[in-house]
């Protein structure tokens, strides 16, 4: 190989002098390259794939911080398919705040792209109004905020009752609190809303032109040009959305904590309680291991699924 | 073509949409003035502003103030927001300029960390910083932003750097400058816009990070201003205006930086979501 080659060969040729540089150079930008991802090589090696390595054998322990961890098999995945309620309540529970809130985000953010996405006059302050709640949407301030107003004497039923609508507990009603929660959830679209803006900007004018001349009319033109073209933004919003609302936490902690009758019970809390309130941190990281790989073949579904409906440009127009 | 009256129906969407999203906001800005009676009552704004909610929710604990609260946050912000800034400047520019061997496939990985539940790691991460001694300090939440200050930063200022044209790093090296002088001279001053985007996110998120904070801290004397929040709402007789008061003031931090630097905010969403 290369090596070989300048040994053997005296540097004494041109060529091989030329080539010997190189070589140093590449060495050079090799150790360089190197010398500068390392702050993220060494955080990810300490603390993301030792400690994912470190849970996938913890989950088959039962290990509670004091004593040393001990190996148990396959007893925690047995005990959670097999016994744990919870398990099965908190999994349908994330499932359906995942099934309502990411759709409603995406349609609401392009929605509100849409309208925004004309240049017109006061775009930024509506841009701006948007967005705010994204901004302290996930802050315990406004879990607290959300607290009061959905609480039995608060804010909402106060409106209702103007209505004549006798409002329930919102966050005290197991049928309704979940749905307190989801709408908090989707009350923070802005950053969606600002990925689809910016994806709406990219589209070429002339697209739209000369569908107009075409005779299109406004629906014809966004299901034929703005969807299409937008779809690899959409696709992105939805990959995340999806794993994002699956590690949904602070609401469900502070506002419902996981009440009543378990009715907001997500998957982040049922694991943080686990691991943090009652020391089990095999039977969570065997928890964490059930997430991952749920969230793994989501992911994986969202990317063969996007060969039908997700358009590259690139691939010379035809949907990959 | 757009009519007028297509853009008038456009406009009033809009500020009815506006109106809606913010009208949480505007009615907590009463309800943080109102009295305990009174917030029973749908009024928004209330009879008597009652300023002392401020002040005595300011002071709700017996030990501490919330300035006490708000000195720990900001001295957990200036680690955060230093590791990041930093960290994410060097790796991006490895990442964004250059050659190395298995470059490809570390930059596919970080990019798959993104996808991963920070839950996977969370167990064996507090087991190790348990071991340490670093549990109800600041260091498990402030050390892990040294570390290249997470991959979506670190991606944010490759797609930044992979921006900028290359005949600039070119001439550079005509002129004798190594790949760390192209780094300090020709790449940091030009991806200053995209570090101040890097830190206001830094600085937002960590405000809001309470996952980590609330694992992490468990002593009152080092609490943030989001666990101080949280051990007001836990009392057992809530004082709902001075706790909304004091909600209202825990996000002024992040309010104000948002509205000054509204700028970064949009472009850093934008790069990230778009060129990948």
């Amino acid at each position: 190989m290369g090596t070989a080659e300048t040994l053997t060969q005296a540097p004494h040729t041109k060529a091989a002098r030329t080539s010997l540089r190189k070589r140093k150079n590449k060495e050079e930008t090799n150790l360089a390259g190197y010398i500068f991802i390392a702050p993220w090589l060494i955080g990810f090696l300490l603390l993301t794939l030792w400690p994912i390595a470190q849970s996938f054998y913890l989950s088959f322990t039962e290990y509670s911080l004091l004593e040393a961890p001990v190996w148990t098999g396959t007893d925690n995945y047995a005990n959670i398919f097999r016994n744990d309620d919870t398990f099965t309540k908190s999994l349908s529970v994330t499932f359906i705040f995942v099934l309502i809130s990411v759709p409603l985000k995406l349609f609401f953010s392009l929605l509100v792209a849409m309208a925004l996405s004309k240049n017109i006059r006061g775009m930024n302050v509506y841009r701006t109004a948007i967005y705010f709640p994204s901004l302290i949407g996930g802050s315990i301030a406004v879990a607290a905020l959300w607290r009061n107003m959905f609480g039995l004497e608060g804010y909402v039923n106060q409106v209702l009752s103007w209505f004549g609508i006798q409002g329930v507990g919102w966050i005290t009603n197991p049928d309704t609190a979940l749905g307190t929660l989801i709408l908090l959830n989707t009350w923070q679209f802005g950053s969606t809303m600002v990925i689809f803006l910016a994806g709406l900007k990219q589209i070429p004018q002339e697209l739209y032109e000369s569908a107009s001349v075409d005779g299109a009319g406004r629906f014809r033109k966004f299901v034929s040009i703005t969807l299409p073209m937008l779809s690899p933004v959409m696709f992105f919003n939805l990959v995340l959305g999806v794993i994002g609302s699956f590690q949904t936490f602070t609401s469900a902690f502070i506002i419902t904590k996981g009440g009543p009758i378990n009715s907001t019970y997500v998957y982040a809390l049922f694991l943080y309680e686990k691991a943090f309130k009652h020391y089990q941190m095999g039977y969570a990281s065997a928890l964490a291991w059930i997430l991952l790989v749920i969230v793994a073949v989501l992911t994986a579904l969202n990317f063969l699924a996007s060969r039908y409906w997700v358009f590259y440009e690139s691939d010379g127009g035809r949907a990959k | 073509m757009m009519t007028i009256r297509y853009k008038i129906s456009n406009h009033l969407f809009l500020s009815v949409f506006s109106l809606l999203m913010l009208y949480p906001v505007i009615w907590w800005i009463g309800a943080s003035l109102k009295k305990t009676e009174e917030l029973r009552l749908p009024t928004i704004w209330p009879s008597i502003p009652m300023w002392e909610n401020y002040s005595n929710g300011w002071n709700f604990s017996a030990d501490y103030s919330f300035a006490h609260f708000f000195g720990n946050t900001l001295l957990m912000e200036l680690g955060n927001v230093t590791g990041g800034v930093l960290t994410a400047a060097i790796v991006a520019y490895g990442f964004g300029r250059l050659q190395f061997k298995l470059r490809g496939f570390w930059f596919s990985i970080l990019l798959l960390t993104m996808m991963l539940p920070g839950q996977v790691t969370v167990v064996p991460q507090y087991i190790l910083f348990n071991k340490l001694g670093w549990v109800d300090s600041y260091i498990p939440l402030v050390l892990p932003h040294f570390f290249g200050g997470g991959a979506f930063f670190i991606f944010l200022l490759v797609q930044f750097i992979r921006g900028i044209p290359r005949d600039l790093d070119e001439a550079a090296k005509i002129d004798g400058s190594s790949v760390y002088g192209i780094f300090f001279r020709i790449i940091l001053p030009l991806i200053k816009p995209a570090l101040v985007t890097v830190a206001i996110f830094t600085f937002i998120w960590s405000w809001d990070d309470f996952f980590a904070q609330v694992l992490y801290i468990s002593s009152i004397d080092k609490f943030t201003v989001g666990l101080a929040l949280r051990m007001f709402i836990d009392q057992f007789d809530i004082q709902w205006g001075q706790l909304l008061a004091m909600s209202f003031v825990s996000i002024m931090p992040s309010v104000i930086i948002f509205l000054f630097a509204q700028k970064y905010f949009v472009e850093g969403i934008a790069t990230t979501g778009l060129k990948g």
